[in-house]
C-alpha cells in the first residue's frame, strides 16, 4: 500500500541529497583552492555556505511536521530523525569547507611552507568518506557504511602526523614559519573533522537501516 | 518465573468451529502495563476478554492452554469466577455506568461482594473516585444520575467502580476509542499513576496511545501473537516485518 508518507519521506531524502551534493562540492571545491591557493575558489567555497544553511532549515522543519502530522513509528521514526541529525552533520561539514577556505585566503600570496604531502592525502580520504556516507544513506547500505567509519583511524593518524611535522619541523624551529603553519595546522584538523562527521552520519545509517547504535561503541559493528 | 501475574501457554480460543486464537504464549508481569495491538478481528479482544472469563457468556465459545493466574488455572472447575472477576476487573470501550446515581454505580459492586456498612462504603465510594480522578469533579452531585456525567467522566466511573471491589489487574478494551482528546489524556494519566497498585493490560487501537502508557506490548495478527516486548523496542525497532509494516501502517 503506498502510504502518502512515502511521498513525503521520499522529498526529504532527495532534500538531504541535494544537501550532501553541495556539500561534497564545498569539500572539493576547498581542497582545490587548497592546491593552487586560488582565492576565486575559496571564496565561491564562502559563498556557498548560505544555500547549504538554508537547506538545513527546510530539512528540520520538513523533518518536524512529519513527525507531528504522521507521528511515524518504527523505520519511518528512525528515517525523519536520522534525517534531522545527517542534516546537522553536514551542515557542519560545509562550515569546515568554508574554515578551509578561509584558510586558504589567510595562506595565499605567500610561498607555501612546504609542498603539500599528507595533507591532500588526508583530504582524499575526507572526500572518499564523505561520498561515502551520502551513498550509504542514499542507498542504505550498512556495509558501505561500516567502511566510511573504519577509516576514521587513517584520518585520525594522517592528521597526528601533519601535526607533528608542522611542529617539529618548522614551528619549534623557526618562528617566522608560525604564520603560514598554522593554517595549515588548522587545514589538517579542518579535515580530519569532515571525516569525524562523515562517521557521525555513516553512523546514524546504521541505526536507520538496523535499528543498532554503533555510536561510541565500535566493537558493536 | 513464579512471580508473573498471567501465566499463559499455548492458548487457543473458538467460536464455535473458528479459531480465533493460535496457540498464544505470553507472561504478564506484575505492576507493569500491557498493551496488546493488531489489526480488527486479529483476537486481541478475545484474548483480553478471556483473562477474566468474560467470554464464558458466549455459548459458542472455547479455550485450551494452560491460562494461569497467579499460578493457579482460571479455567479449572474449581475456579469462583465472580472471585475471579472482581480481582481482574474490566473497562469496556464505552462507558456503561448503570442508571443509578454516581455513588450507587460504585456501591452496587460492594454490596454484591456483601459489604453493607454505610460508613465503609461511603469511605470506599471516596477513595474509589480519588484514584479515577474524578472526585473533585463529582463530590458535590454524588446523588446525580450518572448518565448525566460526560462520556470522560462516565468512563472514569466505570473505572472507579472498578477499583472498588479492590481489584489486582484492570483489564481496559479500547477505553478511550469514544473518548476526546482530553478526556483520554486523563485516562492514560490515570493508568500511568495506576500501574504502581494494579496490574494493566489494555486492547488499543491507538498505536501512539500503546506506546504512551505501556511498558510491553504484544501484536496480534490473525489470532497469533506475532511479537511482544519492550514498548520502546516494538515501536522504534520491531523485530518482526509483519509488526513494522503494521505499527507503520504499510498493511494491506
Amino acid at each position: 500500500m503506498e502510504r502518502h508518507l512515502d511521498k513525503e519521506l521520499q522529498e526529504l531524502k532527495t532534500e538531504i541529497l541535494r544537501m550532501g551534493g553541495l556539500v561534497e562540492n564545498a569539500i572539493g571545491v576547498s581542497v582545490e583552492a587548497l592546491k593552487q591557493l586560488d582565492r576565486l575558489a575559496a571564496e565561491k567555497v564562502i559563498c556557498s555556505d548560505k544555500a547549504i544553511d538554508e537547506l538545513e532549515l527546510g530539512i528540520d522543519e520538513k523533518s518536524l511536521d512529519l513527525l507531528a502530522l504522521y507521528q511515524p513509528m518504527a523505520v519511518d521514526l528512525r528515517f525523519i530523525t536520522m534525517a534531522m541529525k545527517i542534516s546537522t552533520d553536514l551542515e557542519r561539514m560545509a562550515d569546515l569547507a568554508v574554515d578551509i577556505a578561509q584558510r586558504v585566503l589567510e595562506l595565499s600570496g605567500k610561498p607555501l611552507l612546504k609542498p603539500l604531502v599528507d595533507i591532500p592525502r588526508l583530504a582524499a580520504v575526507a572526500q572518499d568518506m564523505t561520498k561515502g556516507a551520502i551513498d550509504s544513506f542514499v542507498g542504505a547500505d550498512v556495509s558501505l557504511a561500516k567502511n566510511v567509519i573504519l577509516r576514521d583511524t587513517e584520518a585520525d593518524s594522517l592528521r597526528n602526523k601533519v601535526q607533528v611535522e608542522l611542529i617539529n619541523d618548522y614551528i619549534a624551529k623557526d618562528k617566522s614559519s608560525v604564520s603560514r603553519a598554522i593554517p595549515l595546522l588548522l587545514i589538517a584538523r579542518h579535515l580530519e573533522r569532515v571525516c569525524d562527521h562523515a562517521t557521525n552520519i555513516a553512523e546514524d545509517v546504521i541505526y536507520m537501516v538496523e535499528a543498532r547504535v554503533v555510536r561510541h561503541h565500535q566493537e558493536k559493528l | 518465573m513464579n512471580n508473573t501475574a498471567f501465566s499463559i501457554k499455548q492458548m487457543r480460543a473458538f467460536y464455535g468451529a473458528k479459531e480465533v486464537i493460535k496457540g498464544v504464549d505470553i507472561s504478564i508481569m506484575p505492576n507493569t502495563v500491557t498493551a496488546l495491538i493488531g489489526p480488527s478481528g486479529c483476537g486481541k479482544s478475545t484474548f483480553i476478554r478471556s483473562l477474566n472469563r468474560i467470554n464464558d457468556l458466549i455459548p459458542s465459545f472455547r479455550i485450551s492452554g494452560d491460562i494461569m493466574y497467579r499460578q493457579k488455572d482460571i479455567y479449572d472447575k474449581e475456579t469462583d469466577v465472580v472471585e475471579l472477576r472482581r480481582r481482574v476487573g474490566m473497562v469496556f470501550q464505552k462507558p456503561n455506568p448503570f442508571p443509578k446515581s454516581i455513588y450507587e454505580n460504585i456501591a452496587y459492586g460492594l454490596r454484591i461482594h456483601g459489604l453493607n456498612i454505610k460508613d465503609t462504603i461511603d469511605e470506599i465510594v471516596e477513595s474509589s473516585l480519588k484514584k479515577a480522578a474524578l472526585w473533585d469533579e463529582v463530590k458535590d452531585n454524588l446523588k446525580q444520575n450518572a448518565l448525566t456525567l460526560s462520556g470522560g467522566q462516565q468512563q472514569r466511573l466505570c473505572i472507579a467502580r472498578t477499583l472498588a471491589t479492590q481489584p489486582e489487574v484492570i483489564l481496559f478494551d479500547e477505553p478511550c476509542s469514544a473518548l476526546d482528546p482530553i478526556s483520554t489524556a486523563k485516562i492514560e494519566e490515570l493508568i500511568h499513576h495506576l500501574k504502581q497498585n494494579y496490574t494493566i493490560v489494555i486492547v488499543t487501537h491507538n498505536m501512539q496511545q500503546a506506546a504512551r502508557v505501556s511498558d510491553y506490548s504484544g501484536f496480534f495478527l490473525l489470532g497469533e501473537l506475532i511479537e511482544v516486548g519492550r514498548t520502546h523496542e516494538i515501536f522504534t525497532a520491531p523485530k518482526d516485518k509483519r509488526t513494522e509494516e503494521y505499527i507503520t501502517g504499510r498493511f494491506g
